[in-house]
């Protein structure tokens, strides 16, 4: 473990770790945000906003993030000028940020769809009949209990998510993977403990938040 | 609850007129926004034939784009092939009597499952060479790495599959005097598979979408010679990019619709065991190790 002795190497280790955090806190925010608001869609009595809904998922959901991350930098950033920031780094976070998003969004909006399918149809039936809108009936009824339902494959997708930050190491962030690219690179000798304390990092942090998720989904199920 | 119609009332004249005015202005805006994204293409000058009409000529798809699609395709049938292997013998071992077994399986798929899979892949295509001394072949770097990933997460499909299965069948082929390994072999895991279909193949999907990672590592796929490479050329990385999206996305709509079919056939077979209690939320695959 000599590696990790020295102080820049843990310094890359750090830095590394610290941009999967931010990417994982700022990506998912923006996913659940994005995501509920496009299941809204998808379920409202509006068609536009259904197809605008689907049209959504069928993109993004089939497209690799490595492809939209991609785009985001060359399409959004290089060729249309879109830039969040001065600084090279911040702006590439920002890039990423908006790729993983879009694109967890899509897993997001379905996994609210599928929660809002396991609500017996009798509850939105009842509000219907006590005269609630159909904006009542979504955010006060049906939404509460799906996100009970919901917790489960949101959980896996936000671990997902975590996975796929690595990704934006693409467009030059030096988060994690790149990172141990590099230490591997200046240090051939000690490949296996660099690999074991990288992929390690992620086991410790994901396993126990995986199990963490189940069992928060077990203890809100609705008991029907 | 199926969603259509049973969250809303049947529109009234009032409901009616405000669905209209909803459809306009989010119609307006929709429009609005594709107007903007046009302008600056415009203004960038991104609608210049020029960028476009490689699209048109067969030598780009000839040279560039169907190779790329072929080593994509190439990458994922054999990665999808090492998985469903691994996958079955991981749940199985995960199943097993003997806690020797059960662990270490346990261990290797809750491992493979957390690890980032382009950490895996840099792992074996930059790491590995270092230990053994010999170039590491990047195609192998791309489909052991997907193995690995992609293999974990069906093993968890299948133990999930077996558990659903319902206890009478394992007893009945117990009481007609089956061994474990028959049990296992012709009766719980056949009928896993069958349950878990759909979930089997949304994470071939996700395989699939998975092989883009290989271009980080320069594997000559899509992504690498269909926008890298033709980008490098003709100077249209949008255009490439918004190409290869379209084959990405007609590629993993026909797996889809494809696994809808599978699921509809069994479904109406019978033959495929009921999960017991609520439907499980299917079809909430994960995003992908990936992709």
């Amino acid at each position: 473990m000599d590696v990790f002795s020295v102080a820049t190497n843990r310094e890359v280790y750090l830095t590394g770790f610290l941009w999967i955090l931010k990417l994982t806190l700022a990506g998912g925010v923006g996913a659940v945000v994005l995501g509920v608001l496009l299941a809204g869609m998808r379920v409202s009595p509006v068609p536009v906003l259904r197809a605008f809904g689907t049209a959504w998922v069928n993109i993004f959901r089939n497209t690799p993030l490595t492809l939209i991350v991609f785009f985001c930098y060359f399409g959004l950033f290089s060729t249309l000028g879109l830039s969040y920031a001065d600084d090279i780094d911040l702006n590439n976070f920002w890039l990423g940020v908006t790729g993983l998003a879009v694109y967890t969004a899509a897993f997001v909006c379905e996994a609210i769809r599928s929660g809002i399918n396991t609500v017996p149809a009798g509850q939105a039936e009842a509000a219907r009949a006590i005269g609630m809108t159909f904006r009542q009936t979504l955010t006060m009824i049906v939404l509460p209990q799906a996100g009970r339902a919901v917790i489960a494959p949101l959980g896996s997708i936000i671990i997902a998510l975590c996975k796929n930050a690595t990704i934006v190491g693409t467009i030059g962030l030096m988060e994690s993977s790149n990172a141990m690219k590099q230490l591997i690179n200046e240090n051939g000798d000690a490949v296996i403990p660099i690999f074991l304390v990288f992929a390690g990092t992620f086991a410790i942090v994901l396993i126990p938040t995986g199990y963490a998720f189940g069992w928060l989904a077990n203890r809100l199920a609705v008991k029907r | 609850m199926s969603t259509d119609a049973v969250l809303y009332d049947h529109p009234g004249p009032r409901a009616r007129a405000r669905n209209r005015i909803l459809t306009v202005v989010f119609g307006v805006l929709l429009l609005a926004l594709l107007f903007f994204i046009y302008r600056k293409f415009d203004e960038k000058g991104q609608w210049a034939a020029a960028l476009w009409k490689p699209f048109i000529q067969w030598s780009t798809w000839s040279e560039y784009i169907l190779p790329g699609l072929l080593h994509t395709l190439e990458a994922a049938v054999v990665a999808a092939a090492l998985s469903l292997v691994f996958g079955v013998i991981f749940a199985v071992g995960r199943l097993s009597d003997h806690w020797w077994v059960r662990l270490p399986a346990g261990v290797v798929v809750e491992f493979f499952r957390a690890v980032p899979l382009l950490l895996m892949m840099f792992f074996i295509f930059f790491g590995i060479p270092f230990i053994t001394e010999q170039p590491m072949s990047i195609f192998w770097a791309v489909v052991i790495g997907l193995t690995l990933y992609n293999g974990s997460v069906l093993a968890e499909a299948f133990r999930a599959g077996v558990r659903a299965v319902p206890n009478g069948q394992s007893e009945a082929a117990y009481a007609i005097g089956m061994r474990k390994g028959q049990v296992m072999s012709q009766i719980l895991i056949p009928q896993a598979a069958r349950a878990m279909l759909p979930v089997i193949v949304s994470q071939l999907v996700v395989l699939v979408k998975d092989t883009a990672l290989g271009y980080i590592i320069a594997y000559n796929e899509l992504l690498q010679l269909g926008v890298n490479n033709v980008a490098a050329n003709f100077g249209n990385i949008v255009q490439a990019a918004i190409v290869a999206a379209v084959i990405y996305i007609i590629v993993n709509s026909l797996l889809t619709s494809f696994a809808g079919w599978l699921s509809r056939r069994t479904r109406r077979s019978g033959k495929a065991p009921r999960a017991a209690g609520p439907a499980p939320v299917v079809g909430a695959a994960e995003p992908g190790g990936g992709a």
